[in-house]
């Protein structure tokens, strides 16, 4: 019967592909009527039931009769960490059933530590948030430390030891592996090879070093699919040794963004994030912007905050950089020759405003722009001086730092020799992620002993002798390095539910006998670091403040090689040459051929978060798409290819093609194709299990990030793609209303007249006045980059099902909180505007009027309660809501079968079942709890007491929540500036979430005030 | 009505015409009759099926979604209530302004009320997400001391549909005693006796009978009269107060009641038509009927011409560019394909009923009727799903297409009204008897000498 | 009067036209008669005017019925909305008396509807089970096309052998016996 389940879900999508438009429609129709659909439709997770999607073999059997056993131990207790485990009989001062407390822990991504905060209630985490003292965070998060309460509980990690598919236990790979070493060891380890992501962990460093001392022959590999192998070979190759480089947007008032998507995506992006828009937005009396050039290859969502854009094909990027440099006045680089002129001027004014802000400037390059592009970048802020003030350099935080794909092709070269006798994988999945030409599948197999540690039960699992299920970030010991070196700790919040263990307790395994616990391991290394004695006080403050005091590496000089610059340019004219040439040699009409862009997912990253329900549905920041990724291509080029948003295409380069569905991104450059990878999981859990299509195939160890020339072709099919806003124009309405700083200086109130809002009188009622507190938001435009953190945060306090693709694309999507993002400006390359959109709480309010139960109404605070258990929805209200901001339970989304996900849920917030209507609250369940805090110690509620979940994880601080009666509040004075104006306010609706128009800060060269 | 043909063809009396009304009903029951009702019980049997896989699934199995909240639901409803306006109409309006031709059908089109009324409450309980506590909505003493809230529309319907089916249903049977009488005193079955004898509730047509019931049955076409205007107001205001362009206007209330009785009379012709040739009743629904009938269609559907006109142009003139785009949007978005469509159905078409000739065959009467009946479905279709699908944020913007589950709701309900109209005309006399004797010559009484 | 109680109920005359009817019914009432009832298969004017009936009391009860409707519609809402459970819904107020008016007015309609029907059976002694008439086999014709003048025994001037000449003398097609 689960294969009935799995292949109804199977044939709904053959079904559903090659329809469109009202056809399109009609075939969703036809799914609803077979039953078995209806039944898919109600899980909270589309690509699975509750029962398992392959069948019932013997091995899947056990594993469910485990998991079951585990459940049930589950929804009866909760697994507090052995080390510090409370007996809830005599119960400790500090717990009290009903009060969160909130641990100080890390995640890492890419091997970077973000430190954060997490909410227990219980002993159970259920809720993320940034840990304000940490410096990569400050409080805030990225949408993937959002999802980590998911990824936590998720149902479908790994969770027995396989030995060759066969059950298992640690015990049993635990002697194995003391068997197997010996001989190992007898030729100083020579057959051993580890494969690690990037590890900037002190203690696994420390374990590493301690294992190669006991097998110095042994090989440590390091490789994701998402590193930073540019800057670490530009870091090279302009100082000769690695160099971490790191800036300071606070003090910057002028920014090139080359390539880098810097407020959105790697490690360091929330804390750029806030002190770039610290230095962005705009309050009477301080009326200064930071200015942001972006040169991109893709759109990012750090461009929709630029004020002058120039998308480009990658390989134009080192050009443009080039230039830039020659304009800077580098020594030894000159102008390029043949610079489009609209380009030429682009570089020449960035570069005048650089230097006339030298000192001031940041000039950064992206993660994923070649090395050239990195040190003509280190050579431009030299020049520029910004080096010391905007740029810091210091030790590179990796434990060490390597080129990841050549250490990998190494590895792939010594498997295929068979030097390789054990390969031990933590906790990556090179199968499915590492670069397609290695072939790297074929070369592994070849390996006599191959052990892999996972989460979940991925491609490479499949191929190892042992598969081990790894212990999940919140569930273990560990520490780690953030962007700026500054050690983290990373404490459990909960005993491994699945029986998992940490990278450490791995290697611990080959290195000492009994393998030792991750505490132990931990804090064995700390003691030989810290070398005090007063270690325990150094300890606890540690794991108190989730960081290390004083661990920050300070910036040092670095000695930039003086042909380093004018070996870059060389390099670039060389590449370009290649380019051309084989560009000549290969077939294809030159309209078909493009440049391909390869970036990883928005929303699960490399694939590894293809399993986190609320990643999938969350809408990518620029194509608002979901459940999927697809080839986005410039308008003209889908013109010329004859492709409308869904046609697959067939994308080939370097002799292998994958097929793929195509999408128009406004703004993308011609000439120019972007697949992001991640998606197209074969084996995985039931969320990820047929989402999007695989890109890696197409990526080369040559290729990482773009490939100079592919093809692209129009073939028949379409894939329908579940996207949360179809329409990008805002039809000549004043939605986000956008002006120039000048404007704005010359009239402050410009967006308020933009639309002439009704004044409080003109009413046929009295109308309510609201004595005490008067909750609301103000939202400003100008520094809200799209990212969507607010909204997985919104999702996991709030307990938001996740309803599925067809759900979605049926355009019932649950979010409460949404950023809508709209086009300016011509389809080539227009200006994105991001606007984040919740209930306004209107004080006059649409929907309360036409209730007729009266399910939702206004609370003497001015909240718009919804009623759940007295909803009978009708929907009128959503109807009537002129925001459209109302959330409908069309059928019962969330998922109640699945016990494991029960502990992840706010215990504060009512699951809502199906029939009712739901939407956002400003959090009233905080709001609540900050009032019984401040009556039990009698006092006023503080202002910014109270944090609404999206305000809370927001990276650039452009949610503010609080006390509109109060005018010494920050929100109210907010409200107060004249940039502040309410959407749709000419239907009286009396908004109380407000927004702040966008400003820009264009350069009156390149675009004079228009009057 | 000097010139004009006679309401009963010649040469029936009293006791003829009751002899051939009652028939229809004590007579056996025609081979056909079991046909038609097992067919339509057939459709009711959908109904009841969709309605069981809705209560399991959730409302989710239909085509609504965010923007679109309503869809074929609420369409659906509009258009039911919208018929039977046309029942009230002809036997309250029609009864004040003397209108004798309005005594063959009035009984009828009342019956025809009835179900719709009772079809359309159907759609507001099933559009629920959650029907079973459809109750709410009435105000009773609830253990929880809450209440509805009368500022909704929804409830305003909840009130005036009640009412409207309790009104149509005591003057339906209040019209059906005499007659009801009749068939006590002409069935020679015993059963049949003693129940039409219970529900005649001992009517024996004594002058004080007749003195009472002539003004009780005034009064209530007088208390119906403003009723049936009230009820579609209402239903439009389910519209009109909602803030949404192409739903926030002030036109609604009279096009809407305009729009019912069009629909309405259109049904009336779609079933007197094959009704009257079934029973060979042309003597007494003549083609002078039908013509008045067409007629009063040709007049509301003009009116509701204008009221399509006046939105447009209101529209235009009142420079809102949130009314002018759901206007253009209507017109030449994606659902233009149902405007015009509505447009041609209820403008277009009726205009050719100002040509005698056509008037005059039943045959394309009944066509035209039914090209209404589409028509005013697709009218209410546009109302709705046009102006929520693209509002105020293109953002939020979507597109809505009905399911099966929506398909099937539908034709069960037309199952539903059809089978109660065969019960009806099998077990009732379909044309008031008494009023038709009321109306014979030999009725006519001459001043007495003193 | 010392008589024992009559024999029968009334006598009953079957004539064959409204016409004729209304005629006896004249005759019948210049001649003395009080207690008449005429029965036909349709209503006619005149013959209410003919046996002197009273203005129906049905309106009345209709206009009672509809204040009733009014006062009960509107007071219900106001109760409701502004003192057993006051919401401040959109920030209208409590007592939105616009928004109150629609159903006040169904209401109104409803209560004088059912006033309406439930006086008129009220007034007309419906149902009535049994009624002696109905003993008259020929009676059946009085809901198709027969026309019947029925004088009571109660009547002060009844007397069976002179009423039925009386009757007899306005030429029905019949006079029967209306047992008890």
């Amino acid at each position: 019967m689960s294969h009935e389940k799995a292949n109804s879900l199977e044939s709904a999508r053959a079904r559903l592909a090659g329809t469109r438009g009202r056809e399109f429609w009609r075939s969703l129709e036809e799914l609803a009527g077979d039953p078995s659909f209806q039944e898919v439709l109600e899980r909270e997770f589309p690509a699975g039931a509750s029962e398992w999607g392959e069948g019932l073999d013997r091995r899947r059997f056990l594993q469910l009769a485990a998991a079951s056993l585990a459940f049930a131990g589950l929804s009866a207790c909760t697994r507090q960490p052995l080390e510090s485990i409370v007996p809830y009989v005599r119960q400790p001062e500090e717990i009290v059933p009903g009060r969160p407390r909130l641990f100080a822990t890390a995640m890492t991504l890419g091997g970077y530590a973000s430190g954060l905060l997490v909410e227990s209630h219980e002993g159970r985490p259920t809720k993320i948030e940034g840990n304000p003292e940490h410096p990569a965070t400050q409080g805030a998060t990225d949408v993937f430390a959002q999802a980590l309460i998911l990824g936590l509980y998720d149902p479908d990690r790994s969770q027995l030891v396989l030995e060759a598919g066969e059950i298992s236990t640690w015990a049993r790979f635990i002697a194995r592996m003391s068997a197997a070493l010996p001989a190992l060891q007898a030729n100083g380890g020579a057959g051993i090879r580890i494969l690690t992501g990037t590890v900037t962990s002190p203690t696994l460093g420390e374990q590493i070093r301690a294992l190669r001392t006991r097998f110095p022959k042994m090989g440590w590999v390091q490789y994701e699919p998402v590193s930073r192998d540019g800057a670490r070979l530009g870091a090279r190759l302009a100082f000769g040794v690695p160099v971490e480089t790191r800036y300071d947007f606070a003090k910057a008032d002028v920014v090139v963004s080359l390539d880098a998507d810097f407020l959105v995506e790697g490690p360091a992006s929330v804390r750029y994030a806030r002190n770039f828009a610290a230095n962005r937005r705009v309050r009477v009396g301080h009326e200064r912007m930071i200015r942001l050039y972006a040169v991109e290859s893709t759109p990012t969502a750090t461009a929709s905050l630029a004020d002058h854009r120039l998308g480009v094909p990658p390989s134009e990027v080192p050009f443009l950089v080039w230039a830039l440099a020659a304009e800077i006045g580098v020594t030894g680089v000159e102008l390029p020759k043949a610079l489009p002129e609209e380009r030429a001027r682009f570089i020449r004014e960035a570069a005048a405003d650089l230097q006339r802000n030298s000192g001031h400037g940041i000039v950064i390059p992206g993660d994923y722009a070649p090395a050239e592009v990195h040190v003509l970048a280190h050579a431009i802020n030299e020049r520029l001086g910004n080096v010391g003030t905007t740029v810091l350099r210091t030790d590179p935080v990796e434990v060490e730092p390597v080129d990841q794909v050549a250490s990998l092709s190494t590895l792939v070269d010594d498997m295929r020799a068979g030097r390789v006798d054990l390969l031990a994988i933590v906790g990556e999945n090179p199968v499915f992620d590492a670069p397609a030409d290695l072939e790297f599948k074929e070369a592994l197999l070849k390996v006599p002993l191959r052990l892999h540690l996972a989460l979940e039960e991925d491609e490479t699992s499949q191929y190892c002798h042992w598969h081990l299920p790894e212990a999940h970030p919140l569930e273990a010991w560990s520490d780690a390095r953030a962007y700026d070196g500054t050690v983290t700790v990373m404490q459990p919040l909960i005993e491994p539910l699945y029986g998992g263990r940490s990278a450490h307790e791995f290697l611990s395994v080959f290195l000492d006998d009994p393998p030792r616990r991750g505490l132990e391991i931990l804090r064995e290394h700390w003691r030989l670091m810290a070398g005090r004695e007063d270690f325990e006080t150094l300890w606890r403050q540690s794991l108190h403040d989730g960081f290390v005091v004083g661990s920050v590496f300070g910036p040092r000089k670095f000695a930039l090689r003086k042909p380093a610059a004018a070996e870059a340019v060389s390099a670039i004219r060389a590449a370009a040459r290649d380019a051309t040439a084989a560009a000549a040699t290969a077939g294809g009409a030159p309209t078909d051929r493009f440049e391909i862009v390869f970036r990883p997912d928005p929303t699960i990253h490399d694939g590894r978060f293809a399993n986190n329900g609320w990643l999938q549905e969350l809408p990518k920041p620029l194509s608002k798409m979901t459940w999927d990724n697809a080839a986005y291509l410039a308008p003209a080029a889908a013109r010329r290819l004859g492709v409308a948003s869904g046609d697959l295409v067939a994308i080939e380069a370097g002799g292998r093609a994958i097929e793929a569905p195509a999408w128009i991104l406004p703004g993308h450059p011609d000439g120019a194709v972007t697949v992001h990878f991640g998606y197209g999981r074969t084996a995985c859990g039931r969320v990820g299990k047929g989402t999007g299509f695989d890109a890696y195939p197409l990526r080369s160890s040559a290729a990482m990030w773009s490939h100079p020339g592919g093809t692209i072709f129009k073939i028949p099919g379409r894939r329908d793609l579940a996207c949360t806003q179809e329409h990008f124009a805002m039809e000549g309405r004043d939605l986000v209303r956008v002006g120039t700083i000048a404007r704005f200086q010359k009239d402050p109130e410009f967006a308020r007249k933009m639309e002439e809002a009704p004044g409080r009188d003109l009413n046929l009622y009295p109308g309510f006045n609201y004595e005490g507190h008067a909750w609301g938001v103000s939202i400003d435009l100008s520094v809200c980059t799209g990212c969507n953190a607010c909204v997985v945060a919104c999702v996991a306090e709030n307990n938001i099902p996740v309803v599925g693709k067809d759900q979605v694309r049926r355009g019932r999507e649950m979010h409460w909180l949404r950023v809508d993002r709209y086009y300016e400006g011509d389809s080539e390359s227009p200006d994105a505007h991001m606007q984040p959109v919740m209930c306004m709480q209107c004080e006059q309010a649409p929907c309360e009027v036409v209730c007729p139960v009266g399910a939702t109404s206004h609370s003497s605070e001015g909240l718009n309660d919804m009623v759940y258990n007295r909803c009978v929805g009708t929907r009128y209200c959503s109807n009537n809501c002129p925001y459209k901001v109302r959330r409908f339970n069309f059928l019962q989304y969330s998922d109640e079968k699945t016990p494991v996900l029960k502990l992840g849920r706010n215990p504060d917030v009512t699951v809502r079942s199906r029939g009712v209507m739901e939407k956002c609250t400003y959090c009233v369940q905080r709001i609540n709890a900050a009032r019984i805090a401040a009556e039990k110690e009698d006092r006023p509620i503080r202002d910014g007491e109270i944090k609404t979940a999206c305000q809370q994880a927001c990276p650039t601080q452009a949610i503010v929540f609080g006390d509109i009666n109060d005018a010494q509040s920050r929100v109210a004075r907010l409200k107060a500036e004249p940039a502040n104006y309410g959407l749709m306010e000419h239907l009286n609706t009396r908004p109380r979430t407000t927004y702040l128009a966008k400003l820009r800060n264009p350069n009156p060269d390149l675009e004079p005030e228009k009057t | 009505m000097k010139d004009k043909p006679p309401l009963i063809a010649p040469g029936y009396t009293s006791a003829t015409v009751t002899d051939k009304i009652s028939a229809v009903v004590l007579r056996g029951t025609p081979r056909w009759w079991f046909a038609a009702f097992g067919a339509a019980f057939l459709l009711v049997m959908l109904f009841l099926f969709t309605l069981g896989h809705l209560f399991l699934k959730g409302v989710g199995i239909y085509g609504v979604n965010i923007p679109v909240g309503w869809g074929w639901d609420i369409t659906n409803f509009v258009w039911w209530i919208g018929i039977g306006h046309a029942g009230t109409l002809i036997s309250a309006i029609l009864l004040l302004l003397r209108q004798e031709w309005r005594n063959s059908i009035n009984r009828f089109a009342e019956a025809m009320t009835l179900f719709a009324v009772a079809c359309a409450g159907v759609f507001p309980v099933v559009h629920l997400g959650r029907p079973w506590v459809m109750y709410w909505l009435f105000p009773y003493p609830s253990t929880m001391g809450v209440w509805p809230q009368f500022r909704s529309p929804l409830v305003w319907d909840v009130f005036a549909v009640s009412t409207y089916a309790t009104i149509s249903l005591l003057f339906w049977f209040v019209g059906l005693i005499p007659d009801l009488a009749t068939l006590r005193d002409r069935s020679r079955n015993r059963f049949a006796r003693i129940v039409y004898g219970m529900l005649a509730m001992g009517w024996r047509g004594s002058a004080r009978h007749w003195h009472n019931y002539e003004s009780a049955y005034l009064m209530l076409a007088g208390l119906a009269t403003p009723l049936v205007v009230s009820v579609h107001s209402v239903v439009s205001f389910d519209f009109a107060v909602g803030i949404i362009p192409g739903w926030h206007s002030t036109i609604f209330p009279p096009y809407f009641v305009a729009g019912a009785i069009f629909s309405g009379f259109a049904m009336v012709l779609t079933l007197a038509i094959p009704l009257r040739a079934l029973f060979g009743l042309e003597d007494f629904i003549t083609d002078r009927h039908l013509q008045n009938m067409a007629k009063v269609m040709l007049a509301t559907g003009l009116i509701v011409g204008y009221g399509y006109f006046i939105e447009i142009f209101m529209a235009w003139y009142g420079d809102n560019k949130y009314d002018m785009y759901m206007t253009v949007n209507r017109m030449l978005g994606p659902y233009a394909f149902q405007f015009w469509s509505l447009i041609a159905c209820n403008v277009v078409v009726p205009q050719l009923l100002w040509i005698k000739r056509a008037r005059r065959s039943p045959a394309f009467l009944f066509v035209i009727a039914i090209v209404v009946n589409i028509g005013m479905w697709l009218e209410r279709y546009v109302i709705i799903v046009t102006s929520l699908h693209r509002d105020f944020l293109p953002s939020s913007w979507g597109m809505y297409s009905g399911t099966i589950w929506d398909y099937s709701t539908f034709i069960g309900t037309i199952g539903v009204f059809l089978a109660l109209m065969f019960l009806f005309i099998r077990f009732l006399p379909m044309i008031s008897i008494f009023e038709m004797r009321a109306i014979l010559p030999e009725a006519k009484v001459e001043g007495g000498k003193e | 009067m010392k008589r024992k109680p009559p024999r029968l109920y009334g006598l009953l005359a079957e004539f064959g036209s409204p016409q004729e009817l209304v005629e006896a019914a004249e005759a019948a009432r210049s001649s003395g008669y009080r207690r008449l009832d005429a029965f036909t298969p349709f209503p006619i004017e005149r013959l209410s005017e003919a046996l002197g009936h009273r203005p129906s009391k049905v309106p009345m009860l209709v206009l009672i019925g509809a204040i009733l409707g009014a006062l009960l519609g509107y007071g219900l809402q106001y109760w409701i909305s502004a003192v057993s459970y006051p919401l401040n819904v959109g920030g209208r107020p409590y007592n939105s008396w616009p928004a109150f008016i629609p159903v006040t007015f169904e209401l109104t309609i409803l209560v004088a509807g059912v006033f309406t029907v439930l006086g008129m059976l009220a007034l007309n002694g419906l149902p009535t089970p049994y009624h002696p008439v109905f003993n008259v086999p020929r009676f059946a014709l009085a809901s198709r096309d027969r026309y019947f003048l029925c004088v009571e025994s109660k009547d002060t001037k009844f007397d069976e052998a002179a009423t039925r000449v009386f009757l007899e003398g306005l030429r029905p097609s019949g006079v029967f016996d209306v047992e008890w």
